[in-house]
């Protein structure tokens, strides 16, 4: 009853067209954008910004990265961590070696520096395809951690490799405490997502998904594959990196390569797979399905045992939260294989009707 | 109606029996504890946080607590995932603000991504024989402690080990050095490389890629290269195989020496009698004849209260470490409460200062009963590793037997560098040094 278009007319192109079609959808997404700019800041303590939020934004932004690769232009990749490690370490590096460079700029580059080597290791995608492709971008992660460890330069001779963030200042200002971080981490997350939702849909979206479809077809009606795939893996690198330049400065402040392993992009993987393969709102739904219900769980079991007074060691919990996780895993891959996205689509099928339905 | 309303009932009654508790019971230390137990490393992690656990229940039960003051804890499981470990540390840290004691992570990874934060909230971080090392320069790095030794130091004794059995003089003499292609393998060759040119011998790097299971290509190089020593620095699964391959090429195994995290039971025992002879540099001896360890059994294992499930863990090496890490912590405690009270909880910045002044000596060791299971330790702001001294172990076959005497690395030539690097450090963070004669 509520969801419901009946009565929206569009008069004009521009509103047929716009991002939103849908005022209940546009009214959602402002007051979420509302909640999450100024609820949040308002209310959430230390502890929500750095351990849950930020880590969640920034998941969300490399799992979008993904998404367009893999889920809008059906190349399959296992490199997501080490587009990131080079997101994390070109931005440290211009940083470190420009004088006076604003941050933004860095990350920025940073991003741009992942879309290079992104296209470079897209290349094999001109040849090879689906699962071949996923062994080739794993040469890609493993490379990439071992050059970085390889040459001192590229961690300013750190004797561990390790490299220690620059401060963050914006026209003068440091941000120095979590509420500063998280929203300069939303802000540049909700652009970049806002650039994605749109680019998807653009000819360059459309291209990709006629290519993921079938590339034959695809190159008959006249797109060019090379210049499509390589656009997708640019782009998604470049979506990666800026997570990985925002994961070095704005979560953990100190990162080595070894912490972007293959494990990293299988978790990133898994976020498109869990949450939708081909969508935006997947992508946020993954990421906060594998980031937040591990520590939901790790929250709420201790609780829960201590209400039965079961003795339960942090060692057990800690398995017995891998085990849910994996069983809810396959609980939503059975129920809805195409992910916590396509549920969403349903239900809101489901509430248009509601409470009418035929 | 009242089936529902049980286990709120229970809820509730076990809420309020928590609050009585803790408004009767006197002044509370709490530890934050970002351990792990399960994981790769779950099994390293068990034997160290077991031992600590212990040690902390042991103060509760002989002495009351430090100066009544009972120890608590909280353990919060990191998986030895950096990610993780921030995630603890932050779920921590709202308990920590009243009483704080050291944060053990037992992860470089970890203390790295810690540095910063725990500075700013004002919360000791402590990395025995692991993390930044650089931190030993208290002036740029007031909450990071990088206690008893470090890697470098810990290499630079190494050398002087092998200097002594080759009769004083390395000149012209070939080391290899067998690392972990890691941040963690790479910090010693700093040190290494500066003892090469002072003492004149030839050194070979060789890096070993993660995991480390297949090293024939190594141990071939090694054979071609016919070294005098090798100093091994491994990691897991890697130092089994490296004694295993040795045995293959018939490198004397009683000329490796290995890092204090190449030294474990778990690294030896799995290689069987090819681990015969191996040495291996730690801070702790191992075994149940240090009494501390005798008597935590006997106390906290008698009592019912022990932490560890399997007790043959019990005077193993990483055991034995982390009473000795617990033992350091405590005594801190006691350190501080003589300035800040006796008989009150520290909060982390009087920690902080309790970490910096700590002196225990020889004779307080005695004393506790933990006589060789850590050598003597005097910090100060300029020198928050307090030591920087090893013993040299052989693994019998069946046990580890110290070989050497406490052995103190060059710190003439391995502090400068820590200060340059952590200048260094200063200079990108825009961090102004402390003023370490004003300290008091």
């Amino acid at each position: 009853m509520l969801y419901r278009e009946a009565g929206q007319f569009k008069t004009t192109y521009a509103a047929d067209q716009q991002l939103f079609p849908i005022r209940q959808d546009r009214i959602g997404v402002i007051t979420l954008l509302l909640i999450a700019f100024i609820g949040v800041p308002l209310f959430a303590s230390e502890y929500w910004f750095s351990a849950i939020l930020i880590p969640f934004l920034i998941f969300f932004l490399a799992a979008l990265g993904l998404n367009i690769l893999t889920g809008y232009a059906g190349q399959l990749s296992l490199g997501s961590a080490a587009f990131m490690a080079v997101g994390a370490y070109a931005a440290y590096n211009f940083q470190l070696r420009i004088e006076g460079i604003p941050i933004l700029i860095s990350f920025l580059c940073g991003g741009l520096t992942a879309a290079a080597v992104g296209i470079l290791f897209g290349l094999p995608s001109l040849r090879i395809k689906g699962f071949y492709l996923a062994v080739a971008t794993l040469a890609a992660q493993f490379f990439i951690v071992w050059c970085l460890t390889k040459f001192p330069w590229l961690s300013n001779n750190s004797s561990s490799g390790v490299i220690s963030t620059q401060q963050l200042i914006i026209f003068g200002h440091e941000l120095k405490t979590p509420t500063e971080k998280y929203l300069l981490v939303l802000s540049i997350v909700v652009v970049l997502a806002l650039a994605a939702k749109n680019l998807v849909r653009s000819s360059t979206g459309r291209a990709w998904m006629a290519v993921r479809d079938m590339d034959v077809a695809a190159s008959v009606i006249g797109i060019r594959l090379m210049p499509t795939k390589l656009l997708a893996f640019a782009i998604s690198s470049f979506y990666c990196g800026v997570a990985g330049a925002l994961y070095a400065f704005c979560y953990l402040g100190s990162v080595e390569p070894d912490g972007f392993s293959l494990d990293m992009s299988f978790k990133i993987l898994f976020m498109i797979i869990i949450g939708g393969v081909g969508s935006i709102m997947g992508s946020f739904l993954g990421a906060a399905f594998i980031l937040l219900l591990p520590i939901l769980l790790d929250v709420l079991l201790p609780f829960f045992a201590g209400l039965f007074g079961l003795p339960f060691s942090s060692a057990t919990v800690s398995h017995i939260q891998i085990l849910i996780f994996g069983a809810l895993i396959m609980f939503f891959l059975i129920v809805e294989p195409h992910g916590l996205a396509r549920l969403w689509q349903i239900t809101k099928e489901k509430l248009r009707l509601w409470p009418f339905p035929h | 109606m009242i089936k529902t309303c049980k286990p709120v009932l229970a809820a509730a009654t076990l809420a309020i029996a928590m609050l009585s508790q803790n408004a009767l019971a006197a002044e509370e230390q709490f530890f934050p504890m970002t351990s792990y137990r399960v994981g790769p490393y779950g099994a390293n992690g068990q034997s160290f946080y077991g031992g600590f656990i212990d040690y902390l229940n042991y103060v509760n039960l002989t002495e009351k607590g430090v100066n009544g003051v009972t120890l608590t804890y909280e353990e919060c499981e990191t998986e030895y995932n950096n990610a993780k470990g921030v995630e603890c540390y932050e779920r921590l840290k709202g308990k920590a603000a009243k009483s704080a004691g050291p944060i053990h992570t037992m992860s470089t990874g970890i203390s790295y991504a810690l540095i910063d934060k725990s500075a700013q909230d004002k919360l000791p971080l402590a990395m025995m024989g692991y993390g930044r090392t650089d931190a030993v320069d208290g002036s740029v790095f007031p909450y990071a402690f990088p206690l008893v030794t470090t890697y470098q130091m810990q290499a630079s004794a190494i050398v002087k080990f092998i200097k002594e059995k080759m009769g004083g003089n390395l000149a012209g003499k070939k080391i290899v050095y067998l690392y972990h292609d890691s941040a963690y393998g790479k910090e010693a060759i700093i040190a290494l490389e500066a003892e090469a040119s002072l003492n004149k011998f030839q050194l070979v790097q060789i890096p070993v890629a993660h995991p480390g299971n297949e090293q024939g290509a190594q141990w071939l190089k090694i054979r071609q290269e016919k070294p005098d020593f090798v100093v091994f620095w491994g990691w897991g699964v890697m130092n089994q195989t490296a004694l295993k391959a040795a045995q293959k090429v018939g490198f004397p195994r009683d000329k490796m020496i290995g890092s204090w995290w190449t030294g474990s039971e778990e690294d030896v025992v799995p290689a069987g009698e090819s681990a015969k002879g191996y040495m291996a540099a730690t801070w702790n001896v191992a075994g149940k004849n240090v009494p501390l360890i005798a008597d935590i059994e006997k106390t906290v294992y008698g009592a019912g209260k022990g932490n560890l499930s399997d007790k043959a863990k019990i005077g193993t090496i990483l055991y034995n470490r982390g009473v000795s890490a617990a033992v350091l912590s405590v005594e801190a405690i006691r350190k501080g409460q003589e300035k800040y009270g006796k008989g009150k909880a520290l909060n982390g910045e009087q920690t902080r200062w309790a970490l910096e002044n700590l002196n225990i000596t020889e004779d307080r060791l005695k004393q506790i009963g933990a006589t060789d299971l850590l050598p003597e330790i005097k910090t100060s702001c300029d020198n928050h590793e307090g030591s920087g001294k090893v013993k040299i172990q052989q693994w019998d076959g069946d046990k580890w037997v110290p070989v050497s005497g406490w052995i103190e690395g060059n710190k003439a030539l391995i502090h400068p560098l820590f200060q340059a690097s952590a200048k260094q450090y200063a200079k990108e963070k825009g961090i102004t040094p402390r003023d370490c004669s004003k300290e008091k």
